[in-house]
């Protein structure tokens, strides 16, 4: 089938926040609400994302089978759809991490080589 | 991408919204919270969200699978514009649903008769085997018991060999005497076959071990007669019953699907040939034979396997007594002629319907450029449409994906509409068909012929939805207010429509000539005089008496005699006779003999000649008139007079006319003495004994009584077809008549294959009758589908040009001379397409030379009345919108826009 893929760099910052969700579910469930302002409240606020463009990454994890739903309760007694990491995602979680700090370093290397 | 979320992505977007909805509450709650108001604290929250529905399209497509949505999409779309134009839907949809259902029907009988394998295991590897023998004047000579046992020992490609032949006997001492259709066999027919019986078991090498020429006493009953007479009882095998005076018992009964080849009318009762080596001469070429190819062996194999075998034969059986010697078969230059079985059964009908097929399918063309020319209309008047559609965004290729959805759905509709038709059609050909078409049971409109309709439809959907799609296509921005149209546009428009109209008026010239020729036929084979009378007036009843019944030759012509008596002194008989056949009744009672004439030049090489044996006033019963001398008569008949009658064409092949032939002498065997010679008394008018297309072949006429004929001393012709002249035919109170004088005359003789003249010369006309009426249909569509065309290109051009005509009329142009403009305009694009035609036509005809007879394939009377009737025709066609623009009232389209 085809997708409407986006070129390269899209697709590296999809991955990104692939990386954030997953990384934010390791605490334990979650719901949408909560998702996107742990991520941008984690980052400091460096990462602004409009929280919309959450739930399609959401949906895709789900697809993939990294994450898994259900509607339960907020804390503020919303019905919410929670989400929470699979084995596989966690798999992911940790393989997606190391290929991160592999190109972080070697852009490092790059941009400060007097570092090294 | 998986179907599973194809197919719930409605379900999973209502979650989504729904999620959507949380988030916006959490959020607007957490915003009142921190001290907003709940209106400020609602946009917040949207604002960080974002867009909504966005969101949701972004997932829907994630969820969809694209080129399948759109497809959807464009199929609604073109379901609606249907529904919205249901004259044009209409149009389109039966001209489709004919064409389609036409070719569907066409091929269900295609593919029943000349494709699928016959109904045995492994079909593709029985053979026929037949001999050519150039130095005789035959055919083909098929196979005799010595080849076969000689075969059988030495072959070294073949599993199986067998020998077969049909014929009739006679049931008793089970009720009413009746005669039974016979297959004889050899013990290897049914086991190459690989058929297996029912009930009981199939014949033996060891029940074949008899002694001399006596048929072993064991039968095989097939499915249908042993329903029709032991009502299906189990208990028949073992059962005694006499055959032909025999008694035999039943050892087995053949399955309820069994058909021995195409056997017609059906086997009833199975016999096995007697195989005592030691009474087999050399000759005797009186059997089919087929055979199981080893796996892996070909055709080819199997003729040089034979070319191997035939010398072995020649030299390893004896000559019998009154036939040609070892010395005269070399003569004869017999050579193998192995083709597949399932050719051979088909014969030769593969030609008819190759003609048949590709007129319809020439039909479906002419439909498809109608449909083509009808679409461009349409899309003429979606022009606007279409702007505002791209105008909103729409790409050109989803305009013209548009138009070819549309397209597939018209020519599916019309599909499935014509496969109910085909299922009609196909009833009616099988009824039209000649009763000779091979394999009828196999014909059906199977999932064969669905999927074939299927490939019809897109195959056709293609074809007349390109070219409006291509040309809607047209780069050039339409304009969406109407108006002014670009008239380049048109022009070319105009060019595409033109070819569409040449191309069906070529194909329709095709088939006008096609059907021109068939017509041509059909009156020069009625005006052949066929040598007997063909109408209402002769009745055919068979009678045959059985050895076992009447043994004494002269007992039997006795018997006979009197059986014709008692008819004829039936109310309304003006004659009876009978004869060992009578015309047209097809190749099982062809009979072909050696017959040497007194003073032959050339005695080199054996004369076959066509007999068969005659009672006395057989011809002026059947209506054959006498050219010259006399009928044989009954005086002749018991005084054993050495008398004979030949055919006029005899005559004037030996001795250059019918009075030069009378007291010349013939004889049945090789002259060894002088007194096997007959005097010719008479000669007869020639007869098309074979069909009124066959060239009358000629015949010698023995009389059915004869002393020292065909090695008998005493020779009558037991099995004979009553000819009965009289008013009262195929009436009820005849046939009883017929049936109680033979019956009263011995009440064991069954009467049977009881017919009329007319319905034999009905049947020789078959296949011409069948080939005429179906061109004539395909003719006839064509000739109105083109029609239809023309007359759509020219109300068309008369339509967008009426503003000229207004201005030309406004300017003083006489009315007259506008109608003589367009009327010439369409006789001028349909002299193009006549001329492509003939092109055509003068190519393809040759394929149906073999169907013509009387008239050449070039006939130039067929061709011009065909290009006049085109011509009136597309003048007509033209003339009707030609005449609305001579009344186009100037004022009014001058006001007009």
């Amino acid at each position: 089938m085809p997708k409407r893929e986006s070129p390269m760099q899209s697709e590296m910052l999809q991955g990104t926040l692939d990386m954030l969700v997953l990384r934010t579910l390791v605490i334990g469930p979650a719901h949408g609400h909560t998702i996107a302002h742990a991520i941008e409240r984690g980052s400091e606020a460096v990462l602004q994302i409009e929280h919309g463009s959450l739930y399609p990454a959401l949906h895709r994890l789900e697809n993939r089978g990294w994450i898994v739903s259900f509607w339960g309760t907020s804390d503020n007694n919303r019905k919410a759809k929670y989400y929470r990491l699979t084995p596989t995602g966690r798999k992911q979680l940790a393989a997606q991490t190391t290929r991160w700090e592999e190109i972080v370093r070697a852009i490092g290397r790059i941009l400060n080589p007097s570092t090294e | 991408m998986s179907w599973h979320r194809f197919f719930r992505r409605a379900s999973s977007d209502r979650d989504r919204a729904e999620e959507l909805r949380s988030y916006l509450e959490i959020e607007t709650d957490e915003n009142i919270a921190r001290g907003m108001p709940a209106d400020a604290a609602r946009r917040a929250a949207h604002l960080k969200l974002g867009n909504t529905v966005r969101i949701r399209e972004e997932i829907y497509r994630m969820n969809t699978i694209g080129p399948l949505e759109t497809f959807g999409r464009d199929l609604r779309l073109a379901l609606r514009g249907m529904r919205r134009r249901p004259g044009f839907t209409l149009a389109v949809v039966l001209t489709l649903a004919l064409g389609i259902g036409a070719n569907t029907a066409i091929f269900g009988v295609v593919d029943g008769v000349l494709i699928k394998p016959l109904p045995y295991p492994n079909a593709g590897e029985l053979v026929s085997i037949k001999h050519l023998a150039p130095g005789l004047n035959v055919d083909e000579l098929r196979m005799s018991p010595a080849q076969y046992f000689t075969y059988r020992d030495e072959t070294r490609v073949f599993q199986q060999i067998g020998l077969y032949r049909d014929g009739g006997v006679t049931i008793t001492g089970n009720g009413e005497p009746e005669q039974a259709r016979l297959l004889g066999l050899t013990s290897d027919v049914l086991p190459a076959l690989g058929v297996r019986p029912q009930l009981g078991r199939l014949f033996t090498e060891a029940d074949a071990k008899g002694k001399g020429q006596q048929f072993p006493p064991v039968v095989i009953l097939t499915d249908a007669y042993w329903k029709r007479r032991f009502g299906g009882d189990p208990a028949v095998i073992g059962r005694r019953l006499i055959v032909d005076s025999d008694p035999v018992e039943v050892i087995g009964v053949m399955p309820e699907g069994f058909r021995f080849l195409d056997m017609e009318p059906a086997a009833e009762v199975i016999r096995l040939f007697p195989a005592d080596r030691s009474r087999v001469a050399i000759g005797n070429f009186n059997f089919s034979s087929l055979a199981r190819l080893k796996p892996g062996k070909t055709v080819a194999d199997a003729n040089a396997d034979i070319a191997r075998m035939l010398p072995i034969w020649l030299n390893a059986w004896p000559t019998a007594p009154n036939t040609p010697g070892r010395q005269e078969y070399e003569k004869w230059k017999i050579a193998p002629a192995v083709l597949p079985l399932k050719d051979d059964v088909v014969g030769g009908v593969a030609d008819m319907l190759w003609i048949l097929m590709a007129t319809i399918g020439m039909v479906l063309l002419i439909a498809c450029a109608n449909v083509a020319n009808l679409m461009l209309v349409r899309s003429e008047s979606r022009r606007q449409e279409f702007a505002v559609r791209t105008a909103l965004g729409a790409r050109r290729g989803d305009i013209v994906r548009g138009v070819l959805v549309e397209s597939l759905a018209l020519s599916l509709i019309g599909g499935a509409l014509g496969v109910a038709l085909a299922y009609g059609g196909l009833a009616v050909v099988v009824a039209t068909a000649p009763t000779s078409l091979p394999r009828v049971e196999d014909i059906s409109l199977d999932p064969r012929a669905v999927a074939f309709a299927l490939v019809v439809s897109l195959i056709s959907s293609m074809l007349f939805g390109a070219l409006p799609a291509l040309r809607q296509a047209a780069p050039h921005g339409a304009p969406i207010a109407g108006g002014a149209r670009g008239a380049s546009t048109s022009r070319e428009r105009q060019r595409t429509r033109n070819a569409l109209v040449v191309v069906q008026v070529a194909l329709a010239l095709v088939l006008l000539v096609g059907s021109g020729l068939m017509i041509r036929t059909s009156l020069a084979l009625m005006r052949v005089p066929p040598g007997f009378t063909p109408g209402d007036a002769v009745q055919i009843a068979r009678v045959a008496v059985p050895p076992l019944q009447v043994q004494d030759p002269e007992r039997v012509t006795r018997l006979q005699h009197e059986i014709l008596d008692k008819i004829a002194a039936l109310p309304g008989v003006t004659a009876a006779a009978f004869a060992s056949a009578v015309p047209m009744e097809g190749p099982q009672r062809v009979w072909t003999q050696p017959v040497w004439v007194d003073g032959q030049r050339d005695t080199s090489v054996t004369p076959l000649r066509r007999i068969k044996t005659v009672s006395p006033g057989y011809f002026s019963a059947i209506g054959t008139r006498l050219i010259a001398g006399r009928d044989i008569t009954w005086r002749d008949i018991y005084g054993r007079a050495k008398v004979v009658l030949v055919s006029e064409n005899f005559a004037r092949e030996l001795w250059g006319s019918p009075a030069a032939a009378l007291g010349q002498r013939v004889r049945d065997s090789a002259p060894a003495s002088d007194d096997g010679w007959r005097e010719i008394v008479g000669v007869v008018q020639d007869v098309h004994e074979d069909a009124l297309y066959q060239a009358a072949p000629a015949f010698v006429y023995w009389p059915t009584m004869m002393e020292n004929f065909g090695g008998n001393k005493v020779f009558t012709m037991r099995a004979v077809n009553l000819v009965i002249r009289s008013e009262g035919i195929g009436r009820e109170s005849l046939l009883n008549g017929v049936r109680s004088a033979v019956s009263s005359a011995n009440s064991n003789l069954p009467v049977f294959l009881v017919r009329t003249m007319k319905d034999l010369y009905d049947q020789s006309m078959a296949r011409t009758s069948f080939a005429l009426v179906m061109l004539g249909i395909a003719a006839a569509m064509a000739l109105a589908l083109g029609v239809i065309g023309i007359y759509g290109v020219i109300a068309y051009v008369v339509a967008q040009r009426s503003r000229e005509i207004g201005i030309r009329l406004a300017l003083g142009a006489a009315p007259t001379q506008l109608k003589r403009m367009f009327v010439r305009q369409g006789l001028a694009l349909t002299a193009v397409g006549a001329g492509v035609g003939l092109v055509t036509a003068i190519a393809l005809t040759q394929w149906m030379s073999s169907l013509l007879f009387g008239v050449g394939r070039l006939d130039p009377a067929t061709y011009t009345v065909v290009l006049g009737v085109l011509m009136m025709a597309a003048a007509m066609a033209s003339y009707v919108p030609a005449r609305r623009a001579a009344a186009v009232d100037p004022v009014e389209t001058l006001t007009a826009e």
